[in-house]
């Protein structure tokens, strides 16, 4: 419980066969902040994020060198239970992917898989997981009703639930609301600034804006490199690199 | 001129119509023709008798063959059912679909789906019924059937997986599920409509079936088979005994108790599809 799990990266190059996605990335984040991955398509900030909880693994050709510690562990160290490692640092992905299966079922997803079987356990998580995502007073009473007939802004509440349910430490985000409309997009950013108390949070995010909004750290990416990284506040307002600044005032990406 | 060639045109299309309605036209005569005829023939004769009564040489019955068309069907698919949808997952969801192996792979459970059905009979008759020393039985015949609907069942099950979207995969293993859970628990559920339906198009396949049963099964049918290791005869194969050995009338009415059967699979199948397909697998 008292286990730290801030982050930390060290030398980190990925390559996908041939190709170098990310260069050279050093990072170190704290824990109960939210961090914003910003730059232009193909920057690598994708990339970057699915390695924190080896997402990446499931492409082939991919390969991995450098350190990722998360608390005490190397993540890519032999022998690490992935398992474990993606128990404790949970996705939400940039499409809302809920399974086709009750919403109940849904959130009961992780919890079953690391052996919860009694039905007032389950049933304590997944009220406790949808009011964190809130949503349970819009789906108390369906609750044994297919996700697949909620709204798309509530289909990704419930992905958020789904991932709290196997209760993480580290949320990971890829662009979460790229595929909503404002409001449902206004709900998932409160959603996260009351999220962080509890969690580590790490969001992809086109949006400038939505960056400045909810993140207290900011990190530009550009070709495969962390090109600056410091405070939301600094990074937007006095900008150290050149390329961020034109980055941020929109002369491209 | 310009007027000309617009009237050329319209004409072009005028006949063209005409000559594409005219083959649907003949296309539907000859299914209409073909249940019309077997249904005229056939039906004054089907009766309890011919259905269920003891078979004598006067009045024939058909019971031996519904058991053993219900043998083979389920031994065929107890063998095929399992075979087949083991290798679609180990295709879809341990392979690299791009590798130069598993393209052969699946080339090979092409071709092996479009070979004439004789030849399994032929294979079945040298393999089970001669050198296993299986004799002419169901097993050997049920046996035979599940080689010949395993590449069918295979590529089906494969369609049914691979149109699963991987974001379901992934999002199950964001949370930490193995490959195992994820595959029992997001991959087969979501393809199961479709894996069910393909099951049940390979029964209708069975049904059909006679020529891979010929060199097989034996084709006793005067005798209800005792059990599997029985020799016996199918629906389909009564047919051609019936037409063959002067019994017109109980070969008519033995298609349609064939025809009636494949044709209810079928609208089984599609109904099933439909019922099990309503949005599941809404988003891409």
């Amino acid at each position: 419980m008292d286990s730290k799990f801030n982050i930390t990266v060290r030398n980190c190059d990925l390559y996908y066969s041939e190709f170098q996605a990310l260069k050279d990335v050093n990072m170190d984040i704290d824990e109960h902040e939210v961090t914003a991955f910003i730059g232009p398509s193909g920057c690598g900030k994708s990339t970057f994020i699915k390695t924190l909880n080896r997402m990446n693994d499931l492409i082939e050709d991919c390969r991995i060198t450098g350190e990722i510690i998360i608390g005490e562990q190397d993540i890519y160290e032999k022998g690490t239970d992935v398992t474990m490692l993606r128990k404790n640092v949970g996705m939400v992905f940039q499409k809302p992917n809920p399974f086709p299966m009750t919403i109940y079922d849904n959130i009961a997803f992780a919890p079953r898989t690391f052996g919860i079987k009694k039905k007032a356990e389950l049933d304590e998580v997944v009220e406790r997981s949808l009011r964190q995502a809130g949503l349970w007073d819009e789906v108390r009473d369906r609750l044994r009703k297919n996700a697949m007939g909620l709204s798309g802004g509530q289909q990704q509440r419930l992905c958020i639930a789904r991932a709290l349910a196997a209760e993480p430490k580290i949320l990971l985000m890829d662009e979460p609301t790229s595929a909503l409309d404002p409001i449902s997009t206004g709900k998932i950013e409160e959603l996260m600034i009351e999220l962080k108390k509890e969690y580590t949070i790490i969001i992809v995010t086109h949006n400038m804006q939505q960056a400045t909004r909810i993140s207290d750290k900011t990190a530009f990416f550009l070709l495969g490199e962390v090109i600056e990284y410091a405070t939301t506040q600094e990074l937007f307002s006095n900008p150290k690199d050149k390329r961020t600044e034109s980055y941020i005032t929109g002369r491209f990406g | 001129m310009k007027k000309n060639a617009h009237k050329r045109q319209i004409l072009k299309f005028a006949v063209l119509k005409n000559i594409t309605r005219a083959a649907l036209l003949v296309s539907l005569i000859a299914l209409v023709s073909v249940v019309a005829f077997i249904l005229i023939r056939g039906l004054p004769h089907i009766n309890m008798q011919l259905l269920f009564g003891e078979y004598t040489s006067r009045s024939p019955s058909l019971l031996p063959a519904i058991t053993g068309t219900l043998y083979i069907i389920v031994i065929s698919i107890l063998i095929a059912a399992p075979i087949g949808i083991g290798s679609a997952i180990y295709l879809t969801e341990y392979t690299n679909s791009k590798s130069r192996l598993i393209r052969i792979v699946r080339i090979a459970v092409e071709t092996l789906a479009g070979i004439p059905s004789i030849v399994y009979g032929i294979f079945g008759y040298l393999v089970f019924v001669v050198a296993l020393g299986f004799r002419y039985s169901l097993i050997g015949g049920g046996m035979t059937l599940a080689i010949m609907i395993l590449p069918v069942i295979v590529r089906s099950t494969e369609e049914s997986l691979l149109a699963v979207p991987l974001a379901l995969r992934e999002g199950s293993f964001a949370l930490g599920s193995s490959k195992v859970r994820t595959i029992f628990s997001v991959v087969l559920p979501c393809a199961a409509s479709g894996i069910v339906t393909s099951l049940i198009l390979a029964i209708g396949r069975v049904i059909s079936e006679s020529a891979a049963l010929l060199m097989t099964i034996g084709m006793v049918v005067n005798k209800v088979p005792e059990n599997f290791a029985s020799p016996g005869t199918s629906l389909a194969l009564n047919v051609y005994y019936f037409g063959s050995h002067g019994y017109p009338e109980e070969a008519a009415a033995t298609a349609v108790v064939l025809l009636v059967l494949v044709m209810s699979i079928n609208i089984l199948a599609t109904a099933l599809g439909k019922f099990f397909g309503k949005g599941e697998l809404a988003h891409g």
